[in-house]
């Protein structure tokens, strides 16, 4: 069904195309070209280059590194059709977003929906800008699909709240500046008892450590909060109201981390060119290792078929004005498959592919078994492989509570 | 399910309370006890609702609907499975359409628009697809070759036969006998030997008209096994709801939930690939690929689904008596039609030059 957006006059979409051709021909430098780093969330920031820094300011000054968010707020005010009108356009030109990480990701449209008008005036300007870095307070160490059995207390002090307890897996939150948090502010209900808090990370009393993972890196930590004093202001939502929240800005991760993935092997090369290299071909033309020949086609239907469902699951929710049931499997789906062709690449490349670090191996064959281990992570967070099957089997499928 | 435009949900709405109603799974358990390939009144009954004539030109008595809206019909039949020639005539119409002459198509697609004549495709010589090629030869317009098995063979009069050199048309008649071969799905099928048998070649299409043909094959047989899938999958929860075992009833157990889950999981990915493959169809962009993706994932998404289908349901599904098993034995019948999950991973990796 066409939404008002979908029914703007073709021309309009053309002005605006132009409008995007001339800021990027103007701002976007030549030598950033094809250089997006998407492994900076986990790798840290880094130090900005000066054209770097330029890119992105450009980007924020127009609102387009959030191109639908509201203008009013510092995003982009964009419909649907320009938005990706501009998204073509970037890719044409080489160019990549500046602006991202879990402000943009999650933080950002939760508290468009349930922040105050101070809240968002403060808050969602910076992340529209790539200013400030967000991390993600949620898990504890007793706490992890089972997350509203969180301990992290926040005592009402009057004009404060008194922060007390333990984070843990807080991706980024070594290079953070603020922190969106559940906390418990009433230990006599479960759900009801759960806040959503705002808190700076260079509050007194925080301190990070750094956790290193299977693939070497330390994108993670764990955080402890000690007598942190948090003004009431930086409550978002009411008292009580933090499990709502909290959920809703879970939704907005998993659709991130399913259509990360999407993305991510788009760019990619095909696995089936990566092979022809490593593996040579026989005098028909077909791939030498047959086994691997048949898993790669297969992987590639399913991956297709991937891309065709949740391209389906936009236009159900589009038609139907709402999010789609199957939006549900996408997670499942989509990390599944993730994982798969991480392992197939490993394998294509034999030893090549398990190279740990230093000569012998080119920096993509390095990067695929960092990637490889790295992906891992996506079957557990942003709620599990198990804990998505139990959500689709009671609220899709109707099936009782076994708990 | 994709978004529909007004004509297909109408279309789909009729088919659903048609099938629903007067074609229910007890209806082909009585066609199968009376051993009849299927109901001639329930036949009548589609063509008169115009189902026979859905992507036929409005030139040749069809409605041109298309593929997507035949696809939506063939999904309620799947789900009641409802015997019918419906699908193999409409891939002889396809046939047609691709490769007849303005003469071959002015003949034959305005009966098989009415359902007046029946076709059905006759193109493997052996007992498993591997591709388009056949040993059947033709010299002076008399066809000569083996067809081991051919689905809705005795209902067909007209015969879309794969030769050594094309695509040929051959009336039920002279040249043409049947020996029927009764396969675990119960229905219309034979061997068809074609002796010196007149035929007419399809000259128009491209190079590549018996595979085009193939995969129209391909895809609206995956659209049959959508229907089935989908049935089974609701039929196993709805049983799984109601039976109780350890004073629970068996859909609280969390194994189960998780096994039905990535089953609904399957079922939803394989009803993107084979509405892709019907859209694909009818707006002729990459079919061959569209064609492989769709029937892969029915074959492999049926399979699954049908073999839990039995086991969730325990001994009782093991019953002739239950109707689950229809599904796994009609399953296994298609996934073998036009192409396996291997045939059809090597055609794709083939089509993608590797
Ligand atoms: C790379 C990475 C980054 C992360 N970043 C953040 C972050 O920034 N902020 C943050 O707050 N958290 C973060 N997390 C934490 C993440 O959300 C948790 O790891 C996740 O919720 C799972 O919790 P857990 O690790 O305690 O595992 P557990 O809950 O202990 O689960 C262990 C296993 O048991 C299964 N299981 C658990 N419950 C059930 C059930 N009811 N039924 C069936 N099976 C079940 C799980 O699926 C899993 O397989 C991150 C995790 C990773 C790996």
């Amino acid at each position: 069904m066409a939404t008002v957006a979908d029914t703007r006059p073709e021309d309009d979409l053309d002005a605006f195309r132009g409008e995007v051709k001339q800021f990027l021909a103007a701002n976007f430098p030549e030598s950033l070209k094809g250089k997006g780093n998407a492994m900076r969330t986990v790798e840290g920031p880094g130090e900005e280059t000066a054209e770097e820094t330029s890119w992105r300011e450009a980007m924020g000054s127009k609102g387009w590194g959030t191109p639908t968010w509201p203008a009013e707020y510092g995003g982009g005010g964009l419909t649907r059709k320009q938005a990706k009108v501009l998204e073509q356009e970037m890719a044409m030109a080489g160019a990549w977003n500046p602006i991202g990480g879990m402000g943009v990701m999650m933080f950002g449209p939760t508290l468009l929906e349930f922040g105050s008008e101070a809240q968002k005036k403060e808050h969602i300007p910076p992340i529209t800008r790539g200013e400030i870095r967000w991390c993600q307070g949620y898990s504890e160490p007793n706490a992890g699909s089972d997350l509203a059995s969180l301990q992290t207390s926040a005592e009402d002090k009057g004009d404060h709240y008194l922060v007390n307890g333990q984070k843990t897996w807080t991706s980024g939150g070594q290079w953070a500046d603020k922190c969106f948090c559940l906390v418990r502010t009433d230990r006599s209900d479960k759900h009801r008892g759960i806040s959503f808090l705002l808190i700076d990370m260079d509050s007194p009393g925080v301190e990070v450590k750094p956790i290193t993972m299977i693939s070497g890196m330390s994108p993670f930590c764990e955080t402890f909060f000690t007598d942190v004093k948090v003004p009431k202001e930086n409550l978002v939502g009411e008292e009580g109201q933090g499990w709502t929240i909290g959920k809703r800005l879970l939704q907005h991760e998993r659709t991130n981390i399913s259509g990360g993935g999407a993305l991510a092997a788009l760019n990619a090369q095909p696995l089936s060119k990566i092979a022809e290299h490593y593996l040579g071909t026989d005098e028909n033309g077909k791939l030498a290792d047959s086994d691997l020949r048949g898993r790669i086609a297969e992987f590639e239907m399913a991956w297709n078929t991937f891309l065709l469902t949740a391209r389906r699951a936009m236009e159900e929710s589009k038609a139907a004005g709402g999010v789609s049931e199957i939006s549900s499997i996408l997670k499942n789906a989509g990390s599944r498959l993730g994982q798969q062709r991480a392992e197939m690449l490993i394998e294509i490349m034999g030893f090549k592919g398990l190279g740990w670090e230093g000569e012998g191996f080119s920096e993509k064959e390095l990067q695929s078994v960092r990637g490889w281990l790295f992906g891992k992570a996506t079957t557990i967070y942003g709620g599990s492989t198990e804990i998505q099957n139990n959500i689709i089997a009671k609220r899709i499928l109707g099936m009782l509570d076994h708990q | 399910m994709a978004v529909l435009n007004e004509e297909q949900t109408m279309l789909r709405d009729m088919a659903q309370e048609w099938t629903k109603n007067e074609s229910p799974v007890k209806a082909w358990r009585k066609v199968r006890d009376g051993g009849k390939n299927y109901d001639p009144a329930a036949w009548d009954a589609m063509r008169e609702m115009g189902w026979t004539g859905v992507i036929i030109p409005e030139d040749f008595g069809g409605s041109d609907f298309g593929w997507m809206s035949l696809g939506l019909v063939v999904q309620e039949m799947g789900k009641t499975l409802t015997a019918s020639p419906l699908v193999a005539s409409a891939l002889a119409a396809g046939a047609i359409i691709l490769g007849g002459s303005q003469e071959q198509k002015g003949k034959y697609l305005p009966q098989l628009a009415s359902g007046d004549l029946v076709g059905t495709l006759a193109f493997d010589d052996a007992e498993r697809h591997t591709g388009a090629n056949s040993a059947t030869t033709v010299s002076g317009g008399k066809l000569t070759g083996t067809k081991p098995f051919v689905h809705e063979a005795d209902s067909a009069g007209l015969f879309v036969v794969l030769a050594s050199d094309g695509v040929y048309l051959v009336e039920k008649g002279e040249g043409v006998s049947l020996s029927k071969r009764s396969l675990t799905d119960q229905r219309d099928h034979a061997e068809v030997t074609f002796t010196n048998a007149p035929a007419d070649k399809l000259a128009g299409g491209d190079e590549d008209l018996a595979e085009a043909i193939l995969d129209r094959a391909r895809v609206l047989t995956g659209a049959e096994m959508l229907g089935m899938a989908q049935q089974v999958f609701d039929d196993t929860l709805d049983y799984l709801k109601q039976r109780t075992q350890f004073n629970q009833v068996l859909s609280s157990f969390q194994a189960l939930q998780h096994r039905m889950a990535d089953l609904y999981t399957e079922l939803e990915l394989m009803r993107s690939a084979v509405e892709a493959g019907l859209q694909a169809l009818d707006t002729s962009f990459k079919v061959p690929e569209a064609a492989c993706i769709a029937k892969a994932r029915a074959n492999d998404a049926l399979h699954v689904i049908s073999r839990q289908g039995i086991q969730l349901h325990g001994g009782i599904g093991m019953t002739d008596e239950y109707d689950v098993g229809f599904y796994l034995k009609r399953a296994r019948v298609l996934e073998a039609s036009w192409g396996n999950s291997g045939f059809l991973k090597d055609r794709y990796a083939k089509l993608g030059g590797y």
